[in-house]
């Protein structure tokens, strides 16, 4: 069977599905990973969403977008999910939810924000907080499957908030071409040189591409992060229709 | 220009506008009325979602789409988009769902 380029085929209407909740697992304090079944669900790209929504016992239903954690398994899906303040479908997700219980699912969607297999050449994974989240479905996407090397820079605050952490470690020695490179915002481990703040040129130059090999870059995370990447990597000679970016929230890592 | 900066951009737009199109809107470029630049769906700067979607143009910050969802209806404004370039598949993909 040939491989649709967006899972599906080219009609991307969607309609609202039921997902069953599978297996909820803490990343950090606040951001949980979340398993789902989805009875049908037709494959996705790594970077895709799915919308999530939420309906309350008065009929009031509320839907928030959701970067796909990891390929699909089957009927089985993934997402991870950050508490935000007044969050009204992350504080049910990431607290409340219960393995069983059933909310409503409507994708995969978007075709923008994706990296597919079959795409040659290297590629630059820059992420601000849980903006790692599409990103870490590309690694994963990846492993096993293509050769293209990867370079994730990855900001958190502190050690404690790094998502899939073991998980990337791992992958960090033992997925062939794949380089990853925590840069802290707030507190450093024991034993990191690079003195704590937020991205620089310095770090994308020395743990990213140079812009002479042409990465395709992707960037992920809250607007302010997201605006000041991209216009770096822009100023390091990157090709800016090389740049994909995906933003989510006013707040910085 | 917008003193407050945008949470999300187009990218989060592909479901509402999934209801509606049957193709995938995100991945098409828009000229904005406004300035005349075209850029991608998905690099819309998008406030929301309550009461609805405001996405606006990346180098102008002009008003691009509007999108409110009701309970029975979807209300759409494109008017700040003069024209839409679609990426279309060839005949070859199509035929093969490529």
């Amino acid at each position: 069977m040939a491989r649709a380029a967006i899972p599906g085929g080219l009609t991307v209407r969607r309609s609202w599905r039921q997902a069953q909740i599978l297996e909820r697992r803490p990343e950090t304090a606040s951001a949980s990973t979340l398993a789902f079944e989805v009875t049908g669900w037709p494959g996705h790209l790594a970077g895709q969403h799915v919308d999530v929504r939420l309906t309350a016992p008065d009929g009031y239903q509320a839907a928030r977008s959701y970067s796909l954690a990891a390929p699909a398994d089957g009927d089985r899906i993934a997402i991870t999910v950050q508490r935000v303040p007044d969050g009204e479908v992350s504080s049910y997700l990431a607290d409340e939810a219960r393995d069983g219980d059933t909310v409503e699912v409507r994708g995969p969607v978007g075709g923008w924000f994706v990296w597919k297999p079959e795409d040659s050449g290297p590629v630059l994974l820059v992420a601000g907080g849980s903006g790692v989240v599409p990103l870490m479905a590309m690694i994963r996407s990846r492993d096993g499957v293509s050769p293209t090397p990867f370079r994730l820079l990855y900001s958190v605050r502190t050690p404690q908030d790094r998502i899939y952490d073991h998980e990337l470690r791992r992958r960090g020695t033992e997925d062939g071409g794949l380089e990853v490179t925590f840069l802290y915002t707030r507190t450093a481990p024991a034993g990191e040189t690079r003195s704590v703040g937020r991205i620089t040129a310095e770090d994308l130059l020395r743990h990213g591409w140079p812009p002479e090999v042409e990465p395709t870059c992707y960037v992920c995370g809250p607007t302010p992060f997201v605006e000041t990447v991209a216009d770096l990597l822009i100023d390091l000679g990157h090709n800016p229709t090389r740049i994909r970016t995906e933003r989510f929230g006013p707040t910085g890592p | 220009m917008n003193e407050q900066m945008a949470a999300y951009d187009g990218n989060t737009l592909a479901g509402p506008l999934s209801e509606v199109f049957a193709i995938e809107v995100t991945t098409a470029a828009g000229r904005c009325r406004s300035c005349g630049t075209t850029s991608e769906v998905a690099t819309f700067r998008v406030y929301g979602p309550g009461p609805g979607f405001v996405g606006r143009c990346p180098h102008c910050e002009d008003v691009l789409l509007q999108l409110v969802r009701t309970p029975d209806a979807l209300w759409l404004d494109f008017s700040g988009v003069s024209a839409l370039r679609i990426p279309m598949p060839t005949d070859a993909a199509a035929e093969t769902g490529r």
